[in-house]
């Protein structure tokens, strides 16, 4: 046993992850063994953590889902002999394992160190040909670095989807006709909920993003750099405020870059909560602490952004890309992904992205896969299907601003423009899979609520119109639907999407209109028969107890409101004039005894 | 208010970073003083308004004083779907308060918050800094008297 990786970004530790590395740490201890352990982030088997990687003479060897008994086990066996215990592995190159598809079709390129480096060791990075890069772009021209962004092809990985390189070139011409130096910006606010791509990336693999920047600071000529990240990601701050000390250390940030006589700083700017600060206006005000209202975009950040300078603000996976390009060159990242870009960035979307599957699949977590594959291939052979043998219903992308797109989509190719056009967006990277008990009426007005509580408020259109189909969406889930609430809310989105200030307002009519396209009749089960078919709209279903009750007794016990009556070993009974439809029941029931319609 | 002044001297008094000194106010005090804002306001010449304006505008800043646990219910899109809204209803239950508000006995804060980012875990509650993945309505009881046991 040579060494020890023990994965400790936010959700291995909020597996366990860090009681994992106590008992090892005390286990090697007392059995006097001389291996290194080292902490490393998260390579995206979220489903398998904690995950524990073992380092022998005879290959690596990397379990998962380990418990304090497992981890004892696990090194006991090792330091003895020099084998694994097959049944606990996840991954290996030497032999076979069931969670080997996990990985199959993805393909790591902003990803590429996630869980495999020490993210708190600069070295790490370094020995994985960390800041190569920057040290070869150094040697080229700004116009070559820029070219070579350009011919790559590579589109922002926000959502937006906007070639980094035309960006890139436009702050850099905006500079010379006003005479400034531009503002670059990372933008870490990853607000959408059900996503945490960015939030990997920071921690698991921070100098990446770093060295992203500082070749797009040499690229447009900028010496003042700011990452704008959420506080709600306090070890991905801890993380990139750490990775920014060391490279100054090195000297691959700050005065004379490797003494080539550019300069470059970065500071850091902590979000205070407002998913509407990841918009790129809003973001820039929240940074000049103002509150994070956006402008009209008829002037654009490129010219005058960051306190009225031109301003290139990219995501953290695109920066996290750039490295990469500049050391495989553009024409390879070019040739990933779907489209021919070899002459219009915007006929294709070049490279990988980074998505993070969660909801009701088998496999949840982060994966990187290739521009091009299908939401099958992703749903079905990364993510193994949905559990308990349930029926898929839908899949959502995008973030609230996006759209859930049914099985008969499930074709569909994952990349900026084909998403879009079936209603839904690309967005930064969330991917939420729907079973058949998902309610597809409760999701929007999930969305719609979101996104009123997120509005700023300064236009009317987004600001009343989110009201309203709030409240329409409230009584349609609420059995108090109206018959013509459906065109009543597509009349309501129309003039949203026309009409409102910013994206926030334009697109956060998708979760609505996608879902009435794609679900029609799960509306009009909520307002002709006051129904709900998923069972999941409170007033509009009832508990109660079937004939594969055993009499076990554990509802009775565990009812908040002793609703459910009925003797040991008999069949239990719930009233429903006491219950609240609180759901421990269905929970607790381990016989499926429990009927909710 | 010695804290305020150290914290406004950190940020140079600059008023590009009044969010950042109310960020470390808030985590100082677990909520914003008004005297902190009027110190602020005198230090900066950010008008008083204005940081009211911010207060109020962003998430993470409270007027009031917060319990001594804040409990976090993640409400983000995979929780969403697994069930948060069952566990907020769960917890207004047990804690008889709604969310924003605290406990009379100062102990605990109800919150919902948009996403944590640990979508793999969900559905997710956080009080302080433990996370609870996984989470169900049934284990409510037995992890706040987790907390009991540390008052005591």
């Amino acid at each position: 046993m040579k060494k020890i990786t023990i994965g400790l970004a936010s959700c291995g530790l909020a597996a366990g992850a860090g009681r994992i590395k106590e008992v090892i740490n005390k286990e090697v201890q007392d059995k006097k063994l001389q291996i290194n352990i080292h902490e490393t982030g998260c390579i995206g088997m979220c489903y398998n953590e904690p995950l524990v990687e073992v380092f022998t003479d005879s290959g690596n060897w990397l379990y998962g889902n380990v418990t304090e008994e497992t981890a004892k086990e696990i090194i006991k066996h090792h330091s003895e002999e020099d084998s694994p215990i097959k049944e606990w592995l996840v991954k290996t190159e030497k032999i076979k394992t069931k969670d080997d598809t996990f990985f199959i079709k993805q393909l790591k390129i902003a990803s590429r160190n996630c869980g495999i480096i020490d993210s708190t060791n600069i070295d790490d990075y370094i020995a994985k040909d960390g800041y190569k890069s920057l040290d070869k772009v150094l040697k080229m021209t700004p116009e070559d670095v820029i070219d070579e962004v350009k011919r790559s092809a590579i589109r922002g990985r926000g959502g937006g989807g906007f070639p980094t390189g035309i960006k890139w070139e436009s702050a850099v011409k905006a500079a010379v006709k006003k005479n400034e130096n531009p503002i670059l910006v990372c933008n870490a606010d990853e607000g959408d909920p059900g996503a945490f791509m960015d939030r990997n990336l920071l921690e698991s693999d921070p100098h990446t993003i770093l060295e992203g920047m500082i070749i797009g600071a040499y690229a447009i000529n900028s010496s003042e750099g700011y990452i704008y990240i959420r506080k709600e990601y306090p070890l991905a701050l801890e993380r990139i405020s750490t990775a920014i000390q060391q490279a100054k250390k090195k000297g691959f940030l700050g005065i004379n870059i490797l003494n080539s006589g550019f300069d470059f700083e970065i500071k850091i700017h902590r979000g205070a909560g407002a998913f509407v600060c990841g918009e790129s206006t809003a973001l820039m005000a929240s940074m000049t602490g103002k509150v994070g209202e956006p402008k009209a975009k008829y002037i654009h950040n490129v010219e005058s952004g960051f306190k009225g300078k031109p301003t290139v603000l990219n995501n953290v996976e695109t920066w996290a890309n750039i490295p990469v390009i500049i050391e495989k060159g553009a024409d390879w990242f070019a040739k990933i992904g779907s489209g021919d870009v070899s002459e219009n960035p915007w006929n294709g979307s070049s490279g990988t992205k980074v998505f993070s599957l969660v909801g009701k699949i088998k496999r949840t977590g982060l994966i990187e896969v290739p521009m091009g594959i299908t939401l099958r291939e992703i749903v079905y052979d990364i993510g193994g299907g949905i559990p308990k043998d349930r029926k898929f219903k839908a899949i959502q992308t995008g973030g609230p601003s996006g759209g859930c797109l049914p099985e008969s989509l499930l074709d569909l190719t994952v990349d900026f423009d084909s998403l879009t056009k079936a209603g839904s967006m690309m967005g930064s990277g969330g991917m939420i899979v729907m079973d058949e008990k998902t309610c597809m009426v409760d999701v929007a007005k999930y969305f719609i609520h979101f996104l009123k509580g997120e509005s700023c408020g300064k236009c009317t259109p987004c600001r009343e119109g989110l009201i309203s189909l709030d409240k329409i969406l409230d009584r349609i889930t609420k059995g108090d639907g109206k018959p013509d609430d459906i065109e009543l809310m597509e009349d309501i989105c129309e003039t949203m999407k026309i009409a409102s200030l910013c994206e926030l307002g334009k697109s956060a009519p998708n979760p609505v209109l996608s879902t009435i396209k794609y679900f029609r009749e799960e509306y009009e089960a909520h307002i002709r028969d006051k129904k709900c078919p998923a069972g999941v709209c409170k007033e509009l279903i009832t508990y109660s107890i079937n004939e594969k009750c055993t009499g076990c007794t554990i509802c009775a016990k565990k009812c908040p409101v002793d609703a459910i009556s009925g003797k040991l070993k008999e069949m239990h009974f719930i009233d429903p004039n006491i219950c609240i439809k609180c759901g421990i029941c269905y929970e607790v029931c381990k016989f499926d005894a429990i009927t909710v319609e | 208010m010695e804290k305020v002044d150290q914290i406004i001297k950190k940020w140079n008094s600059d008023p590009d970073f009044v969010i950042e000194m109310m960020q470390d106010i808030q985590d100082e005090f677990k909520y914003i003083p008004e005297e902190a804002l009027e110190t602020i306001t005198l230090q900066t010449k950010v008008p008083l308004a204005h940081l009211y304006h911010i207060a109020t505008f962003y998430k993470s800043f409270s007027l009031t004083p917060r319990g001594k646990y804040e409990i976090q219910v993640c409400t983000g899109t995979a929780c969403h779907v697994k069930g948060a809204p069952l566990i907020i209803d769960a917890f207004k239950r047990e804690l008889n308060i709604e969310i924003g508000e605290t406990t009379q006995d100062g102990k605990f804060t109800l919150e919902e918050v948009r996403c944590l980012g640990c979508c793999s875990l969900a559905p997710v509650v956080m009080i302080n800094d433990d996370i609870y993945g996984d989470f169900t309505s049934d284990k409510i009881k037995t992890v706040l008297k987790k907390y009991d046991e540390v008052a005591l």
